[in-house]
Order: structure tokens, then C-alpha cells, then sequence
């Protein structure tokens, strides 16, 4: 959710892959309100709360784009979901190309070694 | 699939930020296995990664200084209500931290004779702070303590597990309990001493400059396994927090040093100078403390006198393109990207929670009063009293690190290691189980649940605050920990279920939350970070610290001055 209060002014639709394994996985779409400046990832966040809170996404610093975890391929190119803007129009949302997909945007970047 | 995950360790450390990180690098130095957890990522979740620049330190290279000096400005920041062992060691162990960084390839930024470049932040009486760069002072701490973390052979780091209770025997620490986001299966951690170094709980406010995972569990996991809490009323509120135009890929915080560095121009809707109306020159030195700036700003807009997001404007436009690129380099391209051209246009700023100053209580070894448990960083309470200086976070969170580590390797080492007990673990594993899919598909979901409390943090329980206010919070959030978190619906999803990790943050962050507006209602007078409206004088008998603990399931508090 973003920080100010104002209203979102505008629409984006999002359509966000889906599923656990790239075979069986399918895309939900939604639409999202924001104002010029919104994040990628402020408009899933925003699904989190208002109409999905079953989507897997990941990141931690949210504004700073430190953490590097929202990685994930926006119209199929590799972006932070923090830093890409919304925009009017659909967006296509898909996990990292060449990693394990856990689920949903959520794929598996973590070093073996952090890992059980 | 539900079976446990089940671990043994010296040193179980939660919290992957530059506490936790320093921390373990203390405890394996001291001989122990450790394990660092983190429910994001080691070495970049938490908040420490954030910070963009200062880093306080009585180096003496920019001129003569002493910690001695650091001390006494750390303690009037505080307003008599800091203890004075903890903010002596901040202010005596910085400097060797800062040093020893340095050997681990932390570049201070550098005087044209090769010293180290220290910078008077607001609230110094000596030019004191370090950095590396302009923005990622934090980022470069946390990739060098990462680097040293994955290169000892002592250390497990241990990203995507949450932690979600201490678990004691005969009230002495026995290990703890979590789960895995990615699966979440159940994790035991067997261990005589765990560090919590698991950061404040700003993420409860609707304007954070929080990282997503600060929550507050480390304060409801201490509190469940019998710590006190001390002075978490006291909550830093960053005066200049970004408000509009929406800004993405610089921290909300980056306007402070930039108005310090640049001369920026804090002016109202009506474009309109205003500090001078609060006590304050103007042309001010930039020697304004934090919380008078908070003040200025909060009171400009609800006289009526706000930009259009509610908040004052911060202008640069006294300088043209040349002299910002050469101040500000990299950010310069940032701003643009968000379409903000600071040469013809002021950004909109407004007070954004930031820091917690109260937290856990600790003696000078970082150890609580529950035996094995020990805390360091922004959970810990104490060293900045009523409100912390800038530049003392980072040494706060590395000096203290340092010293838990030290400290719990040291208990690990000289006790037989305590008997596991099934039937202590039982609870908080059958919890953790039991989570998963509770109410599934009805009712709020945690997400939800997390924005009300956020709101309702901000509009009662933010920088002014008033008996009516905190008294209805104070209800709200006892009806949300009692019933309303206890009905949430979590998902049964068992990969990277986020409602699971956001419905364990509320258990123990409404905890949290409940303490401090149970705080701050306690302490009728205004002092350091804590505005009364309806108590705006600070006063004498309140010169003392709150600590608050959990008896018979309920958060009780007493004030009580330090036993020396």
C-alpha cells in the first residue's frame, strides 16, 4: 500500500502467473488502482490485502531496492517489482526464467547453503 | 510434511541485519556454533541494510574528539532518561567496530590527506559520523559482515525461517521455535543462548521507513519467555520522511542528509519559511534535534498550512542542475527515473515512524533477565533514552551485536548444555502447526488485519499523542490480540504462505504494539520522541524508565529509576 493517502487516481491489470511447478501454473488477472509514481510492487501488495492475501510474493525493503528479493520478469523482462512502475494497460507477470519455481512469483534465488 | 525440522546449536542468533550478523561473527570467534536466522534473507532483510549514511563514531580524524564527548550528547539527546552503561559502551566501542570494519574492507569515505571524512550530524558537538557513500553506507556494513558470516566454518546462516518463540525451562532458555516460510514445516532450535536481534516494530505504522519484516516479534517472543521491555513509549518519527511524489528506489529517509548537505528549504503550502516559528533561527544550522523538526512540521499542517499530500514542502530550487549533480551523483538519476526534477520542483516531506528507542532490557553483557536470553541492536532499550541521536543506530546495532555474541558464546561455553524439553517445545510447535489453514477462506485475513493496525498506529499512537487517542488504541489492540487475530484466516498453503508469516507477526507484534500505547498512556508529560497534546511540558517525576512485562498472560508496567 503506498505511503500517502490520496486516492489512486488510475488502473493498471495485472496478470500474475500462478501454480507451483511450470507446467501446471495459469494466470490470474487484477486490477489495480494507483497514482503516477506506484511500484509493481505496490500494486501486488496491494493484491495481498484487498483481494488476494493467497499470492506468494517476496521482498523486505519495499522503497530502497536493497533487499534484491522482488526479482521476477515484468512483460517478460527481468525487473524489480520495486522499482518498475504501474501504468495503465496490462501488465504480465511471471517467475525468474531458469530458477526453480516455488510458487507463484516466488522462485527459489536463496544460496544452497542458507537452506536446510 | 509437518514433521519437525530439528537443529542443535552454542548460538542460536534471529535476525539477519548487522546485529545479528556481528552477533554470530562475535559468538564463533568466542568458540561457539552458531546459527543465524532470518525470515527474509541473511544479510538483507532488516532494517540495517537501509541506512544510507551516518554511523557515529569518536575517531578524532576530522578533529578532536573523544567518546567521552559522544557520551554526553548521546545522554542530552536522551533527556536523563538513557542508561548510562549502555550508552557508554555505544559510544566507547564504536570506534574499535568502526576499525575493525575497516579491516573487513568497509571503505570509510576519505579526507583528501587519506583520514577518515567525519560529518557533524544534527545533535553532535563534533564532526563524528562515518560513511561510505552519500546512500548505502548500511549496504556496504551489511555486504562486508555477510561476506565474513559465509566465510566461518562456525556459522549455519539459515535464510526463510521465522522465529516464533524462545522456549525456556525452569525459565532458563533452552532453545527456540519457528517454522519455514518456504514449506512451513515446524523448526526446533535447540541452543543454551539465544541473541534476538530482531529489529523495532516501526512496520506498525502506516508510514514506516521500515523494511517489511520489522514487525516487533522480537519484543512479544521476549516478553512470552519472561524479558521486560523498557522505554517503549519512546519512538523515533523521522521529520523529513518522503510524502510525494511517489519516490521508488531510494530509502524515505533520504532527504535529511541531503537538506543538511545542500541547504534545503523546509517551507509550508504557502511556500512560506516556517522553523522560525518553533523556536528555532532561521537559516537554521541544521542543529535542530529531530523531534523539535517533527513538531514544526506536524503543527505547519494541522494549522492548515500543508502541501497538497498533507504534508510541507522541501525545496532545492536555489540550485541549479550542476550543483545537485555534483552533491547528490548517483541519486540524481534515481530522481529522475521517478520523474522528479528538483531544480524546478520542491518534494513533499512529512514525519514517518523510524526507530524504536525502547526495547528489550538488558545489563552491559546484552543479557536480559530471562538466563541464556540476550538481545542487541534496535530491540535493545536503553542506551538512547527518550531519543536517539543520528549516527547512533549503526553503532548501536554493531557494538551491541558484538558484545551479545561475545556474551552468550561465553554463557554456552561454561554451562552444561540444558536438557531439551519435549513438553516446553510442545506448545509453541503444535501452534505452528496448528496455524497453517485456521479459519481458512473466512474471515479477515492477516494482511488485513495488519493494515487496520497500521492505521490506527499512525493516527493514535503516532508523534502527538493524548489520553483519548492512546486509551481507544489501547482497547482496539487488546480486541484484535484477543479475538479478532485468533478468528484471522490463513491460507493452507504451505509454500511461501504469507498470511502464515503475517498472522505469527501480529502474535507477537500486537504484543508489541499494546506495550507501547499502554506506554505511552502511562507517561503523562512530553519528553525527548514522546509529544502529550494534553501533557506538553516534560516533568521531573516522570524522569524515569517504564518497563513492562507480561504476568498472567497481561502486560503490566511500573516506573522505576536505575539501580546503579
Amino acid at each position: 500500500v503506498s505511503a500517502d493517502s490520496t486516492m489512486p487516481l488510475k488502473s493498471a491489470r495485472l496478470k500474475v502467473w500462478r501454480g507451483t511447478s511450470k507446467e501446471h501454473g495459469h494466470y490470474d488477472e487484477f486490477d489495480v488502482e494507483f497514482e503516477d509514481g506506484d511500484s509493481v510492487l505496490d500494486g501486488l501488495v496491494r493484491i495481498r490485502v484487498t483481494k488476494d492475501p493467497d499470492l506468494a510474493i517476496r521482498f523486505s525493503c519495499f522503497n530502497a531496492n536493497v533487499c534484491k528479493e522482488c526479482l521476477m520478469l515484468i512483460d517478460g523482462k527481468v525487473e524489480y517489482a520495486c522499482i518498475a512502475k504501474l501504468h495503465t494497460g496490462l501488465i504480465q507477470l511471471d517467475p525468474l526464467p531458469d530458477r526453480l519455481i516455488l510458487r507463484d512469483l516466488v522462485t527459489d534465488t536463496l544460496a544452497r547453503k542458507e537452506r536446510f | 510434511m509437518d514433521e519437525v525440522i530439528t537443529l542443535e546449536t552454542d548460538v542460536l542468533v534471529a535476525g539477519g541485519g548487522a546485529a545479528g550478523m556481528f552477533a554470530a561473527i562475535a559468538a564463533a570467534r568466542g568458540g561457539a556454533k552458531v546459527i543465524v536466522l532470518d525470515k527474509n534473507v541473511v544479510g538483507r532483510g532488516g532494517a540495517s541494510i537501509m541506512a544510507q549514511m551516518t554511523c557515529a563514531a569518536a575517531l578524532g580524524e576530522a578533529e578532536p574528539d573523544d567518546p567521552q564527548l559522544h557520551l554526553a550528547d548521546t545522554l542530552a539527546a536522551g533527556r536523563g532518561l538513557c542508561n548510562e552503561n549502555l550508552s557508554a559502551l555505544l559510544c566507547e566501542g564504536s570506534p574499535k567496530r568502526i576499525r575493525e570494519l575497516e579491516s573487513w574492507k568497509v571503505n570509510w569515505a576519505r579526507q583528501e590527506d587519506g583520514r577518515i571524512n567525519q560529518v557533524k550530524a544534527p545533535g553532535h558537538s563534533r564532526k563524528r559520523c562515518v560513511y561510505v557513500d552519500f546512500l548505502s553506507t548500511g549496504a556496504a556494513i551489511c555486504a562486508a559482515l555477510r561476506n565474513k558470516v559465509s566465510r566461518s566454518p562456525d556459522i549455519r546462516r539459515l535464510s526463510n525461517v521465522s522465529l516464533t518463540d524462545v522456549v525456556t525451562r525452569d525459565g532458563e532458555v533452552i532453545g527456540a521455535v519457528g517454522f519455514d516460510v518456504a514449506t512451513a514445516q515446524p523448526v526446533a532450535i535447540k541452543a543454551p543462548a539465544v541473541v534476538l536481534c530482531l529489529g523495532g516494530m516501526t512496520k506498525m505504522f502506516r508510514r514506516t521507513t521500515s523494511p517489511n519484516n520489522l514487525a516487533g516479534e522480537g519484543l512479544g517472543i521476549a516478553l512470552r519467555a519472561g524479558a521486560r521491555l523498557i522505554d517503549i513509549e519512546f519512538l523515533q518519527f523521522y521529520p523529513n520522511g518522503h510524502l510525494a511524489p511517489r519516490m521508488v528506489g531510494l530509502d524515505p529517509t533520504t532527504w535529511e542528509p541531503t537538506r543538511v548537505k545542500l541547504g534545503g528549504r523546509l517551507l509550508n503550502g504557502r511556500g512560506e519559511e516556517f522553523l522560525h516559528n518553533y523556536g528555532e533561527a532561521e537559516r537554521e544550522d541544521y542543529s535542530t534535534a529531530r523531534d523539535t523538526l517533527t513538531y514544526a512540521i506536524y503543527k505547519e499542517v494541522e494549522l492548515g498550512r500543508g502541501s497538497p499530500h498533507g504534508g510541507v514542502y522541501l525545496s532545492f530550487q536555489h540550485l541549479d542542475e550542476r550543483a545537485l549533480r555534483a552533491a547528490l551523483g548517483p541519486a540524481m538519476d534515481i530522481f529522475r527515473r521517478n520523474n522528479i526534477d528538483l531544480t524546478r520542483q520542491p518534494v513533499e516531506v512529512f514525519p514517518i515512524a523510524h526507530y524504536q528507542m525502547g526495547g528489550i532490557e538488558v545489563n552491559a553483557n546484552m543479557e536480559s533477565c530471562v538466563a541464556g536470553l540476550y538481545a542487541a541492536g534496535e530491540l535493545v532499550g536503553g542506551a538512547n533514552g527518550a531519543n536517539r541521536l543520528s549516527g547512533n543506530a549503526l553503532p548501536e546495532a554493531v557494538v551491541f551485536g558484538e558484545r551479545a555474541g561475545e556474551s552468550a558464546a561465553r554463557f554456552a561455553r561454561g554451562k552444561a548444555r540444558p536438557a531439551w524439553d519435549d513438553a516446553a517445545a510442545a506448545v509453541p510447535l503444535e501452534l505452528v502447526r496448528e496455524a497453517r489453514a485456521r479459519n481458512a477462506d473466512k474471515g479477515a485475513s492477516p494482511a488485513r488485519l495488519m493494515g487496520e493496525l497500521k492505521d490506527l498506529m499512525w493516527r493514535n499512537v503516532g508523534p502527538f499523542r493524548s489520553d483519548g487517542a492512546l486509551s481507544e488504541a489501547l482497547g482496539r489492540i487488546r480486541t484484535m490480540r484477543e479475538r479478532e487475530l485468533p478468528q484471522a484466516s490463513v491460507s493452507a498453503e504451505r509454500i511461501h504462505n504469507g498470511s502464515l508469516v503475517e498472522w505469527f507477526e501480529l502474535r507477537s507484534g500486537l504484543y508489541a504494539a499494546e506495550a507501547l500505547a499502554m506506554a505511552a498512556l502511562n507517561r503523562r508529560e512530553s519528553r525527548g520522541a514522546h509529544q502529550r497534546d494534553d501533557f506538553p511540558e516534560m516533568r521531573s517525576e516522570y524522569e524515569m524508565n517504564q518497563r513492562i512485562w507480561l504476568s498472567d498472560g497481561k502486560l503490566v508496567s511500573s516506573f522505576e529509576g536505575f539501580a546503579a
